[in-house]
């Protein structure tokens, strides 16, 4: 059986800046794993190169076995993978019911259709306050995102990539830029995601990355530095150092930073 | 000379001077549009109104045809800094759109205000002496007039050239196009860099439409019916490239000249098929940056 | 998945009911809407001998409309719209001087048909690139169709153009008379039907997820929307109403000339349009009526204060409102409301 997703040997060259270097990574069905590393070691880069919004120089991605290195950044999330961005990316003029109808439409195809009109198909509304139901959020579902605090519009953003029914969940800093008041919620929610999805998080925050995590891999500098269950983790010597500059700064900040 | 190689010499000749217009007047706007990524559809009307300054400056106030294409494009260069200053700074953060809509306001004011100050009818300028008549270059005549737009244009390049590769202020500009953020970063004042190139690029608009005024004929239509041309150049050239503005002008000119004399009545049409193939292949221009 | 089938029942009858509501009173018919058509109706009566006038306004607000679609709920910038109105137009023009052709619907069926093909054509190619790039690609390809007219000005008429185009009685019956009375009558049932069609586009999934495209491309993208599939299809739609409203010109004017491609035609939509305000329906039928009844005076008066004062009218409209006229009425309606609370 194959792993719900694989990256084989990716690299990545921004002319002489070699950015993303021989990377192997595997997430199995029900992954939890932490993709953590100093500030400009290549993260959200890598995550790009996952979800299609880079090219490779080299290397392949494999989603469920297939090939899918040559797609675009659409055919990918059609075929469950499903990622949020550092920062949002919301349709801030809409509601949030309508944020999370518009997922639940381009995915089952009920976008192709020019003729219903809007809000006749229920079922598409009975789902999406599913959704928003699991994450506390049904009475925020006719607010326009734009008018939300920050920490709920990232929940927002975390509701869209579920709504996509996905099999691979990329999540980049969820807890980035929320104030600690309200960080808790994200973290809840990202508690306690199906148990079937394969979880990719990008976090500084050690914190979370040791609840959540069961495996981590270590970026340094575009390549896979280390990677091994939390516990190997902390005991490794060599990380503590690349970290001892940054430990001092991202021990309990939560956001912040480039991947 | 053979008939076919004739014809030939006067296509590359003729092709040459109107891509040196076509370049003096649209390498100010390449170079503002790559660094502010600002879409300024006005352009057109820098370069008619410099072209109607050097008319009254010769026709009516009587100075001669060179120093009036100095004085308009000192003028309009200096004219153009409150435009920037006051106007321009407040769309940089607007949409495409709104640029294109607010500068084709500002085209269509332009072509009101000069049609109703000189008129609809073409305007002329008097040419002195030695800029009349044909020049032998060694193997056959050509007209001096041609000649002389081919020389101010090699002039300018080598101007710009240096100015743009060996100083200062030409390393900035390159740096602020290639990346607005980190030249800020590093303590360049893009702010002033971009009125400074707005004025000059603004300047060598109305230096391109004083020079077109003898080789296409100048009316309140200028503005608008070459600003065409002008965006083309651009958009083959690539936003911001000295070197790509260049090149496109050279290729669009003599092919679009080359059409004129070939196929009269079809003429036209090359220039754009030429732009639409550059654009698919790469639509970033020559040298533009994706 | 567990999600949708226990946590169903927990959300609550009342809670999706709110949202069903909602969404369908987002775009349920108001009372509002019959008010413009209304308006159109009495125009007949009160006005009848400005019903020349009248049939180009409302070919006019076609036009807009078609524009509106790709313009403000895609997002798609372009300087050659008219590309497609040129093209109904001498796809009309053409069936009647040259095959013999004058049957009026037919006729505007075809010139959809055309106009929607050149559109899929252009836009699977143009739709790949924003910014200049496809300003410049629009432009570009509304200039090439008025050179190929130039090139064979034997077939087109170039542009002098093709004159005595009439068409036969619609449906047989209704002949047409000097004054346009017919005419204007024919415009508005097309226009009509063809609101309807755009108005359903509009309130439907495929509608919002142009919305979408137009907010947030990269989230598009990123759940798997096939981005350049709906701006195609949306361009293409958008072409086939251009072209309409390119017949329906030929039609009511028995006339046609190279000046249907022209720049000045595509940036007199664009103006109509931003001053009505994009992305409102109606947005398209205010600005086209408000541009056509100043032009029709101003231009009489003098040409070239008109030529300013468009200008003017852009300049401003971009500074001080760019949500147009429409979005002016919103927000004095809006001061109103809080007003009267207070």
């Amino acid at each position: 059986m194959s792993a719900a997703l694989e990256v084989k040997a990716l690299n990545r060259s921004f002319g002489a800046l070699h950015v993303t270097r021989d990377v192997d990574l595997t997430l199995e069905k029900g992954a939890r794993r932490a993709l953590i590393g100093p500030n400009g070691a290549g993260k959200t880069t890598l995550v790009n190169l996952i979800t299609g919004v880079l090219k490779p120089s080299s290397g392949r991605v494999l989603l469920d076995g297939n090939d899918i290195t040559n797609t675009s950044q659409a055919y990918r999330a059609r075929r469950g993978l499903a990622r949020t961005f550092q920062i949002n990316q919301l349709f801030r003029g809409l509601t949030v019911l309508e944020n999370i109808c518009m997922t639940i439409g381009e995915r089952d195809g009920e976008c192709n259709n020019l003729w219903r009109s809007l809000g006749s198909k229920r079922s598409v509304i009975d789902e999406a306050l599913a959704h928003l139901h699991a994450l506390r959020m049904v009475d925020d579902a006719l607010k326009l995102v734009r008018e939300l605090p920050y920490g709920r519009q990232r929940l927002v953003e975390i509701a869209i990539a579920l709504a996509q029914r996905p099999r691979v969940l990329l999540l980049d800093e969820p807890a980035a830029g929320v104030p600690s008041s309200e960080s808790h919620l994200i973290l809840d929610v990202v508690a306690s995601l199906d148990p079937d999805i394969a979880i990719l998080i990008i976090e500084h925050d050690m914190d979370v990355v040791f609840r959540f995590a069961k495996e981590i891999t270590v970026l340094v500098q575009g390549a896979v530095f280390t990677q091994g269950t939390p516990e190997q983790i902390m005991a490794n010597e060599q990380v503590r150092a690349v970290y001892l500059g940054e430990e001092g700064h991202h021990a309990g900040r939560r956001g912040g930073g480039h991947g | 000379m053979s008939h076919f190689a004739n014809i030939a010499v006067s296509i590359l000749f003729d092709g040459l001077a109107y891509a040196m217009f076509l370049f003096i007047t649209s390498v100010g706007l390449s170079i503002t549009m790559g660094l502010m990524n600002f879409v300024n559809l006005a352009h057109g009307a820098f370069a008619m109104a410099g072209g109607y300054i050097v008319v009254t400056l010769t026709r009516t106030v009587g100075i001669g045809f060179v120093p009036s294409l100095v004085i308009a494009s000192v003028v309009i260069g200096i004219i153009s800094i409150p435009f920037e200053r006051y106007l321009y700074r407040r769309l940089y953060k607007k949409t495409d759109l709104e640029q294109v809509l607010l500068t084709i306001g500002l085209a269509f004011m332009a072509i009101a205000v000069f049609t109703y100050f000189y008129g609809p009818i073409p305007k002329s300028v008097p040419l002195p002496d030695w800029l009349q008549g044909s020049v032998n270059l060694g193997f056959r005549n050509f007209p001096t007039y041609r000649a002389f737009m081919i020389a101010v244009g090699a002039a300018l390049i080598v101007v710009l050239w240096y100015g743009f590769e060996r100083t200062n202020i030409g390393a900035m500009i390159r740096a602020a196009v290639d990346n607005r953020r980190m030249a800020e970063s590093v303590g360049i004042n893009v702010d002033r860099l971009f009125t400074l190139t707005f004025a000059l690029g603004s300047a060598l608009a109305a230096l391109g439409g004083g020079l077109a005024i003898q080789l296409l004929g100048l009316n309140p239509n200028f503005a608008l019916l070459y600003l065409v041309l002008f965006l083309i150049v651009v958009a083959v050239g690539g936003l911001g490239s000295l070197k790509g503005t260049l090149l496109a002008a050279l290729v669009l000119g003599i092919i679009d000249t080359g059409g004129k004399y070939l196929m009269a009545d079809a003429g036209g049409f090359f220039i754009y098929a030429v732009t639409v193939l550059v654009l698919l292949v790469k639509p970033a221009g020559f040298y533009g940056r994706e | 998945m567990a999600v949708s089938d226990a946590r169903h029942a927990l959300v609550g009858e009342k809670a999706r009911e709110r949202a069903a509501t909602y969404l369908i009173n987002r775009h349920r018919f108001s009372a509002a809407e019959a008010l413009p058509w209304l308006l159109a109706i009495a125009a007949y009566f009160v006005f009848p001998n400005n019903m020349t006038f009248g049939n180009q306004v409302l070919i006019m607000v076609m036009f807009a409309l078609s524009l509106d679609l790709i313009l403000g709920y895609a997002g798609i910038v372009t300087l050659g719209h008219a590309a497609f109105f040129g093209t109904g137009a001498y796809t009309v023009g053409l069936l009647i001087a040259r095959m013999g052709w004058s049957e009026p619907l037919s006729s505007l069926v075809a010139a959809a048909a055309v106009s929607a093909l050149v559109g899929l054509i252009t836009g699977w190619f143009l739709l790949r690139y924003r910014g200049l790039t496809i300003i410049m690609l629009t432009l570009a390809t509304a200039i090439m169709l008025q050179e190929a007219g130039n090139l064979r000005s034997d077939i087109s008429g170039g542009y002098d153009g093709l004159p005595g185009l009439v068409i036969s009685p619609l449906f047989g019956l209704f002949d047409y008379d000097l004054y346009g009375h017919v005419n204007y009558l024919y415009v508005l049932g097309v226009l009509a039907v063809i609101f309807y069609v755009v108005r359903r586009i509009v309130y439907s999934p495929f509608g919002q997820a142009l919305t979408g495209i137009r907010e947030n491309v990269r989230r598009m993208n990123a759940i798997g929307s096939p981005v350049h599939r709906r701006l195609v299809t949306v361009y293409t739609i958008s072409a086939a109403i251009a072209g309409i409203a390119g017949a329906l010109f030929t039609q009511t004017n028995a006339y046609v000339t190279l000046t249907v491609f022209d720049f000045d035609n595509s940036a007199k939509v664009m103006v109509m349009l931003i001053l009505g305000g994009t992305g409102r329906l109606y947005g398209a039928f205010l600005g086209a009526v408000v541009y056509m009844i100043l032009e029709d005076y101003f231009s009489k008066l003098s040409p070239t204060f008109w030529q300013f004062g468009i200008g003017l009218i852009l300049v401003l409209a971009v500074l001080f409102a760019p949500r147009g006229l429409f979005g002016i009425v919103e927000d004095v309606s809006r001061a109103f409301t809080r007003w009267r609370r207070s």
